[in-house]
């Protein structure tokens, strides 16, 4: 059985849902496409995909502090991540998050995880983030 | 992995956290504690003024969020700026985008205005009379405005972006984290430029291009440059602010000898520390010039200039290097700046000379983030280090890079012209 991983929770809730593992950091604003959830960044080495329906795992975030209202917009038009999970903290993502729950309901919860629990999970098929903020394989 | 931490409120704080202070305040706290976890903060400190990009309209989510505020009657605490719209409302007729997208931008605006955020509607805050002073403690949004304050006026922000921004400007205070710390604002590494590089910095284009290598070297790190000209002006660490924060997230830099935190190379970096030390010469900023053209050296659609937003000052030099380059020109000409750079241009005589020369000044809002452009997808010159960063992805422009001087040649032949100054 796959160990559950402590995180630092930087934004509570509940997920379960495939992983998306991004391969480099990712500016959600100018990145991503608001209205589908597709990345759109031609550089990103994802581009192409969508985090629509995924838990994302990104080692690293870098770009625009706008990617907060990105993260609102994907939320609100139900093409966001299920959740995040972070290898170093973001407080633009967090404020995204956040902002999302109080005016939409949406619950996309952000967790921090030290290097080699990051990559554990960034290595599973799928998670499974609870309220108590650990995460284990699904 | 430790526990979330526990963040010590003082009492005002707890009140307006539980709702004493009013709905306002609360949502506003609420945001403000999200973000204090997520950045490790034990405790939240007051700020004396804010700058808010959340009024650029990214999406119904950013209309959603102000209605949330001004449904609380929330208002702001502290004299609070306001960043780049989506069009320029002094001027709407230059607006090319659908008039659904227009009157969104302009309902995002009258929300923060309810919210009593000054319409300043600009990137570059920092050029009025008004403005942080060092050791002030602000909350800042726009990564030009932010590297400029820290760096060039010695004030203190952490990186505040879109709802953080004005949730600090309403709760008054924010999380005692990042660049508030001293200890944060001490060089983490050394960029010395060679004699070299120091002669090939003449124009502010190339202060931009000396940005962006900055911003590459720094990896999160506040880097301390050293070599640069004693007489640096603010235009110039402007461009070189506004091309590190674009190309490295760099919020904070010292110019050792210029910047007020770094009297010499020994304050910047504080004691019993010893960075990298990494030398820069002329090659290095000759390939981050030419690493920005995405078109090459020809025929040209547009030149745009004032990302970030021009000053009083370049305006000057502007208006004279219009007037001694011959010829006319031949194609569309902008710059974005303030609407209070604008009044004092104007006020100056220099506004209508400037535009009987064929340039229009675009308030308010920007060229990279708005619809303005008869061809955005054309190929555009600028001497902006930040544009040419940004509109390709933004506008899927194609950029040409330039000094101002080459710029203006440029516009009056309609073909790219190297000048050599």
């Amino acid at each position: 059985m796959s160990p559950r991983l402590a995180a630092t929770t930087l934004v509570p809730g509940r997920a379960a849902g495939p992983v998306l593992a991004l391969s480099e950091p990712l500016s959600l604003w100018g990145g991503v496409d608001p209205a589908s959830g597709r990345i759109v960044e031609t550089r990103h080495p994802d581009y192409g995909r969508s985090i629509a329906g995924y838990i994302l795992a990104m080692p690293a975030v870098r770009g625009s502090s706008s990617s907060s209202s990105v993260l609102a917009e994907l939320l609100r038009g139900g093409v966001g991540p299920l959740g995040i999970v972070l290898g170093e903290p973001d407080e633009i993502l967090v404020v995204g998050a956040v902002v999302a729950r109080e005016l939409y309901g949406v619950d996309c919860p952000v967790l921090l995880l030290g290097p080699d629990d990051y990559a554990r999970a960034a290595s599973y098929a799928s998670l499974t983030i609870d309220a108590e903020g650990s995460v284990t394989e699904a | 992995m430790s526990p979330t931490h526990e963040v010590d409120l003082t009492a005002e704080q707890a009140d307006g956290l539980s709702g004493g202070l009013g709905l306002g305040v609360q949502r506003a706290m609420r945001i403000i504690m999200a973000l204090a976890r997520a950045s490790g903060a034990r405790r939240l400190i007051p700020v004396t003024r804010a700058h808010v990009d959340g009024v650029l309209y990214q999406g119904q989510a950013s209309l959603d969020f102000v209605d949330w505020l001004t449904s609380a009657d929330a208002r702001v605490a502290v004299p609070t700026t306001l960043n780049v719209a989506a069009l320029d409302l002094l001027h709407p007729g230059v607006f090319r985008g659908d008039e659904a997208a227009a009157a969104a931008g302009r309902r995002l605006v009258d929300g923060y205005l309810q919210l009593g955020c000054l319409p300043t509607m600009t990137c570059a805050p920092y050029q009025t009379e008004d403005r942080p002073g060092p050791g002030e403690d602000v909350a800042w949004a726009e990564s030009n405005a932010i590297v400029f304050v820290n760096s060039v006026l010695g004030a203190r922000t952490a990186r505040y972006g879109d709802f953080s921004d004005v949730a600090g400007a309403i709760a008054g205070c924010v999380p005692y984290a990042g660049l508030h710390r001293p200890e944060a604002r001490l060089a983490g590494l050394i960029v010395e430029l060679d004699p070299s590089a120091f002669s090939s910095l003449t124009d502010e284009s190339d202060f931009g291009a000396l940005g962006l290598v900055v911003g590459e070297l720094a990896a999160g790190r506040v880097p301390a440059i050293l070599g640069l000209p004693p007489d640096t002006s603010e235009d110039a660490l402007k461009a070189l602010g506004a091309g590190a924060a674009s190309s490295g997230s760099v919020a904070m830099f010292h110019a050792v000898g210029i910047t007020p935190e770094a009297p010499d190379l020994a304050a910047a970096v504080g004691s019993d520390r010893e960075p990298a030390h990494i030398h820069v010469d002329a090659a290095m900023l000759r390939r981050a010039l030419l690493g920005l053209a995405t078109a090459p050296d020809g025929p040209i659609d547009a030149v745009s200039l004032g990302t970030p937003h021009y000053s009083v000052r370049e305006f000057g030099r502007l208006r004279a290097v219009l007037g001694d380059t011959p010829g006319s020109v031949q194609v569309e000409f902008w710059v974005s700046t303030s609407r209070g750079v604008l009044a004092e241009i104007a006020a100056l005589g220099w506004l209508e000379d400037i535009a009987a020369a064929g340039v229009t000044v675009l308030t308010d809002t920007c060229t990279y983030v708005s619809q303005i452009l008869r061809n955005p997808g054309g190929i555009t010159m600028t001497n902006s280090a930040k544009w040419a960063f940004y509109a390709p992805s933004n506008l899927h422009a194609r950029v040409v890079y330039g000094s101002l001087r080459d710029c203006v040649a440029s516009a009056k032949a309609g073909t790219v012209v190297r000048t050599g100054a």
